[in-house]
């Protein structure tokens, strides 16, 4: 009896201890998603989101070019890693079996755990150096690499999940095998590779190192992918930096805008997985 | 349908030649046929071809799950496989249609002709194969994210670019010969997956009739239905026997006797080879068994 008290008590405890780090952890998650969003509604308006930066002190302006800006390097950096990831997930799936796909795989992780600085320092290297200025495209670059590991994996992972039976069941019907992938394996795992693919996107939307050294920024519109280009991260990191007021007022309202993306981004994500 | 309205396709469209008879008769995907009727009576199938299996061996890596087997399927018959399990009956069927080699590490020597033709010659494309010869799982595989429509037209559809011609009278008429156009004319666009483990299975079959193949491979293909499903699969092939060939593995010795015109009786011999024992005419097999092994799995006394 004294025994079973025992166990139970001490069932209790671990019950409670791990339930007391889940409301840590998701407390510290409210507790950004609230400080950004106190913060920065104070910075909130139509300027921000509509206007070009202003010099220190003038008033008004905004971070409309930063935010078509990390559009425009996501939207490269996303052409650039689907098709690969895609490509790279297929194979891993479909034609391994052989020593080089866990040499990918394997690669593919170690890669996910390069810190996003010194692949911002890679391209530096790789485009940036060499071209003689800073480019939205260099940006894109750098970000498709730190995409590319997820969307891989998530593809790899996800087709997987396909049971060969379906494989099986379109070769039988005389459908070639590339035909069968396309037609009758990606469609089953269309919902599952659509979430990896937007968590993604919403994981370097946020990403400012890499960038440093590529798109660089500029006060100014652009839409050119050769020339220097805003970002929401690299405009909130030098606002938040600057040591005048008006400018970090902006980077709060920066990183709400920049927060809220990623967590409609997120909520497209798990609905995709929902609605299969 | 008679014989002489039926569409001759040349053997070049199928990328098979198939010269063994003038009046080889056979129909493509895809071809300008004329819209038949569709009904399970007039289909523009006719199965004229045996298979011929010669000295077939296959296996996995350096294991031979079947061995030496010489066995001819005549056209338009129901042949029965059977056997205990490990016997190779699985991979002797998928042997027939070029799906044993979609594993990887497996090998098959030998040679397996179709007419005349060996579908296991160098210039032979698998994917051709299967078109000729489909197959039927033993658990119902439709494709979860098709309708029912379109499960049965997947095989038709993915075969080619574009639109398929009269592809709504090939699908109905498919249906039709599975017995299973009643049950789902009205709900053809409804996933394929919300249909009974029976239906489903019908389902598949239809699928497979769909590309219009000579001979109908069927692995268990009730073993994972209940006994009413089982008996209207088996009514199903006894019509489709008038026009198509069918090779059934089954573990269920009734089952056999019950639907097939002819059995083959495999067993594993001591290097775990699955070897052909013995195989005839369905009620001489298990009238009057000439192997005593044969006689002994019948009557249960193993396996």
């Amino acid at each position: 009896m004294v025994h079973a008290l025992r166990r139970k008590l001490a069932s209790r405890i671990m019950v409670t201890l791990t339930a007391l780090s889940a409301a840590i952890a998701v407390s510290a998650l409210l507790a950004v998603l609230a400080f950004v969003a106190i913060r920065g509604a104070g910075a909130l308006n139509v300027d921000l989101l509509t206007q070009l930066p202003t010099p220190v002190g003038v008033p008004g302006g905004g971070v409309a070019n930063a935010l078509v800006g990390s559009l425009i390097v996501i939207g490269v950096a996303a052409l650039l890693a689907i098709p690969v990831g895609l490509g790279a997930g297929i194979y891993l799936s479909e034609f391994g079996g052989n020593r080089f796909d866990d040499l990918v795989r394997y690669l593919a992780d170690v890669l996910s755990g390069v810190p996003s600085i010194v692949i911002g320092i890679f391209v530096y290297n790789l485009i940036v150096s060499r071209q003689g200025h800073f480019s939205a495209l260099s940006g894109g670059v750098a970000l498709s690499i730190m995409m590319l590991p997820s969307i891989i994996r998530t593809t790899d992972e996800m087709l997987r999940m396909v049971p060969d039976t379906q494989r099986e069941a379109a070769l039988a019907l005389g459908i070639t095998r590339w035909r069968t992938i396309v037609s009758v394996v990606l469609p089953g795992a269309r919902a599952g590779v659509t979430t990896g693919i937007l968590l993604a996107v919403a994981r370097v939307a946020g990403e400012t190192a890499p960038l440093l050294f590529t798109a660089f920024g500029n006060p100014y519109w652009s839409a050119r992918i050769d020339a220097p280009i805003a970002t929401l991260p690299h405009t909130l990191f030098t606002y938040a930096i600057s040591p005048y007021s008006d400018w970090q007022s902006k980077a709060w309202g920066t990183a709400l805008i920049l927060t809220a993306m990623m967590l409609i981004t997120s909520i497209l994500a798990r609905r995709s997985r929902r609605f299969a | 349908m008679t014989t002489a309205e039926r569409p001759l396709v040349t053997t070049s469209t199928l990328g098979l030649g198939r010269s063994d008879s003038a009046a080889t008769l056979v129909r493509a995907a895809g071809a300008q046929a004329p819209a038949a009727p569709a009904s399970a009576e007039a289909t523009s199938t006719l199965s004229m071809h045996s298979m011929h299996v010669e000295r077939l061996a296959a296996g996995f890596g350096r294991f031979t799950a079947v061995d030496d087997i010489t066995h001819t399927i005549p056209a338009r018959t129901i042949t029965a496989i059977i056997g205990p399990s490990g016997s190779g009956k699985s991979t002797f069927l998928r042997c027939l249609n070029r799906m044993h080699e979609e594993v990887t590490g497996a090998w098959a020597k030998g040679s397996v002709r179709l007419g005349s033709e060996d579908i296991y010659a160098a210039r032979i494309d698998p994917v051709q194969v299967r078109r000729r010869v489909g197959m039927v799982f033993q658990k119902p595989n439709p494709f979860p994210t098709m309708s029912i429509y379109d499960n049965v037209a997947a095989g038709l559809r993915l075969n080619q670019w574009g639109r398929v011609p009269t592809l709504d009278e090939k699908v109905e008429r498919a249906l039709q010969q599975a017995a299973l156009w009643d049950e789902v004319k009205d709900k053809l666009f409804q996933p394929g997956a919300a249909l009974s483990g029976g239906q489903q299975q019908r389902l598949c079959i239809a699928r497979a009739l769909a590309v219009e193949p000579e001979i109908l491979l069927m692995d268990e293909p009730a073993s994972a239905l209940d006994p009413i499903a089982t008996l209207r699969i088996e009514e199903l092939m006894r019509n489709l026997v008038r026009n198509y060939t069918i090779v059934i593995v089954t573990h269920n010795m009734q089952q056999a006797a019950r639907v097939s015109d002819r059995t083959a009786f495999l067993m594993m011999d001591d290097d775990r080879a699955g070897r052909l024992v013995e195989q005839g005419p369905t009620d001489e097999i298990f009238t009057r068994p000439r192997d005593k092994r044969t006689e002994d799995y019948i009557t249960g006394r193993f396996g």
